[in-house]
């Protein structure tokens, strides 16, 4: 930290503000000093750190101290940092809080996050090292008699212009996002009027509109996030896309299933294959879309809608129907079970527990007691002692 | 003919996207704009990930990634709490699990990503009380019964068979079944 010295923190003429993150503690090598809580101000020249409580407080080391410069990731309870290791202190530096140090490197400590954004920036800075080509005002803090007075104020109405033109700029951007955004609205809509005469042509029949047209049209309005008002044909309002995805799905789900014994709710399935990809997930509707055309894709797996409209995703060779057997045997033992004992028992989630219930239940092999206690299903007596 | 409307559209929406995807990632106010416009002229941003919107906004992922986070709590909360969960504590939840260094989730980011995650069959549904929601994420357990007297214990914070007879006009029996 020797290598900090006193500065109003004004730039200076020349010197141009790259970046700045709030919430910064500087600590000398491993210990901490009363720098706690600043903002760190990155500049072409100068790194300078500000006081938040105190703006007077303010010290700065040049750039071109820096040595090289390194990455600390948060752990629990400690933020993110950077190490940054430098040249000794130059013997003509100007005065600075501290007149020694045992450490070669300090650390920037990053309370309220920004130390991505921040480390790339300094990076950038140290390796294009700007401050060779443009000189500050420093050559004019030379001349320290009276005419450096007035060269000052007009260093300081600069950088105050410099600072009001920046804040100016960051409101034109975003009220240019939402102009922007304004006219992009404005041609959407267009798009939207487009499709919905072609989605009457097609249905009137007219034009001569092709199958293979009607297809293109259809990832038209996928594409655009249109609802499609053709009505359903054979692949409902699956696509290209769609289909493809069906195939995909059935290769990453054929191992998992068999896992969870042939079946799995379509929430489970959305969330394991989103997780897996990471990146461009699939929308809910996507997932549905393609599931639909399972079946009709003669691939291993099916969509299943339950009465209670549950979906899930079965292996073609499962059959829920003899799963239902072996839960009658499975009430029987223990006399009555609710959705919940049951799928502790056997080791499903309780969703998918419930639906082969009620599925046995309709088959007619179970009897529900829904009382305040909550649901109890019993084998049915009435068809096996009667 | 439409393909080409369409090219001309995607150039535009590329040009926004390379000056303002930042936007829709940061801001949640942006967000919601955004979606709002969307609806007034007809056109869902999440319908697909394979959409434009999505694609060249990363609208998509943004909200499909929050609703594997909404199930994946709601499902670590099940045990505790029914099913039933407000959308401050989902938030907070969500917020936790996503760690310091993502963007924030605001309620209506949250309600958009559950309203998409109906179409998955799985019961999630969406109820007003009082000022707020309650997020449901059992299916069909609740009724219109349960809803309505919880909407009535909101006022309290509970609520007792006589007045649930007196201000809705059941019977015992009725009062007593959803309690």
């Amino acid at each position: 930290m020797d290598r900090f010295s006193w500065t109003s923190g004004l730039l200076e003429l020349g010197e141009t503000l790259v970046v700045q993150q709030r919430g910064v503690r500087l600590i000398d090598g491993e210990e901490k000093v009363k720098f706690d809580s600043g903002v760190l101000l990155l500049s072409t020249h100068r790194l300078i750190w500000r006081d938040q409580k105190n703006h007077e407080r303010c010290i700065a080391v040049p750039l071109s101290q820096i040595v090289f410069i390194e990455e600390q990731a948060a752990g629990i309870g400690k933020s993110a940092k950077i190490v940054v290791h430098l040249h000794p202190a130059s013997s003509n530096k100007e005065p600075g809080p501290f007149q020694s140090s045992k450490y070669s490197y300090i650390k920037l400590s990053f309370k309220e996050h920004g130390q991505i954004e921040f480390y790339r920036r300094l990076s950038e800075e140290i390796t294009q090292r700007r401050w060779e080509s443009m000189p500050t005002g420093q050559a004019m803090q030379v001349n320290k008699d009276s005419q450096a007075g007035r060269i000052r104020a007009v260093g300081i109405v600069g950088i105050e212009r410099k600072l009001e033109e920046k804040r100016k700029e960051t409101d034109k951007n975003i009220s240019e996002a939402f102009e922007d955004l304004s006219k992009l609205m404005e041609k959407a809509k267009e798009m939207v009027e487009l499709s919905k005469s072609i989605a009457n042509k097609i249905k009137e029949k007219q034009g001569d509109i092709t199958e293979d047209e009607t297809i293109r049209f259809k990832s038209y309005l996928l594409s655009m996030g249109i609802a499609n008002p053709v009505t359903r044909e054979t692949y409902g309002s699956g696509t290209q896309y769609h289909m493809q995805l069906a195939k995909q799905l059935a290769g990453i789900l054929q191992t998992p299933l068999e896992e969870r014994g042939g079946i799995m709710s379509l929430t489970e399935v959305y969330c394991l294959v989103n997780r897996a990809r990471g990146l461009e997930l699939l929308s809910p509707e996507d997932l549905v879309n393609a599931c639909k055309m399972l079946e009709s894709l003669k691939l291993p797996l099916r969509l299943r809608i339950f009465d209670s409209g549950v979906m899930v995703i079965e292996l073609q060779s499962h059959n829920e129907e003899e799963m239902v057997a072996a839960a009658l045997e499975t009430v029987s033992e223990k006399g009555s079970l609710t959705a919940d004992e049951f799928a502790k028992l056997v080791g499903m989630s309780v969703l998918l527990a419930k639906e082969r219930l009620l599925l046995a239940e309709k088959m007619g092999h179970l009897c529900r007691d829904d009382s305040v206690e909550g649901l109890r299903f019993y084998p049915n007596l009435f068809l096996t002692q009667s | 003919q439409m393909s080409k409307q369409l090219d001309m559209f995607r150039t535009n929406l590329e040009e926004f996207a390379s000056k303002h995807k930042q936007e829709i990632r940061k801001s949640a106010e942006f967000r919601v704009q955004f979606q709002d416009m969307c609806a007034t002229i007809g056109v869902d941003p999440l319908a697909s990930g394979k959409g434009f919107w999505s694609e060249m906004l990363g609208v998509g992922d943004f909200y499909y990634e929050l609703g594997v986070q909404i199930i994946e709590v709601c499902l670590a909360l099940k045990h505790r709490n029914g099913g039933l969960i407000t959308l401050e504590e989902l938030q907070q939840q969500v917020l936790k699990g996503r760690g310091k260094l993502a963007q924030d989730v605001s309620q209506d980011d949250l309600l958009r990503a559950i309203k998409k995650l109906k179409v998955l069959g799985n019961g999630f549904g969406i109820i007003p009380v009082g000022g707020t929601f309650l997020v449901q994420s059992v299916p069909a357990e609740l009724n219109m019964d349960h809803t309505v007297v919880l909407q009535l214990a909101e006022k309290k914070g509970f609520v007792t068979v006589s007045e649930i007879r007196a201000s809705l006009k059941w019977e015992t029996e009725r009062a007593k079944q959803v309690l």
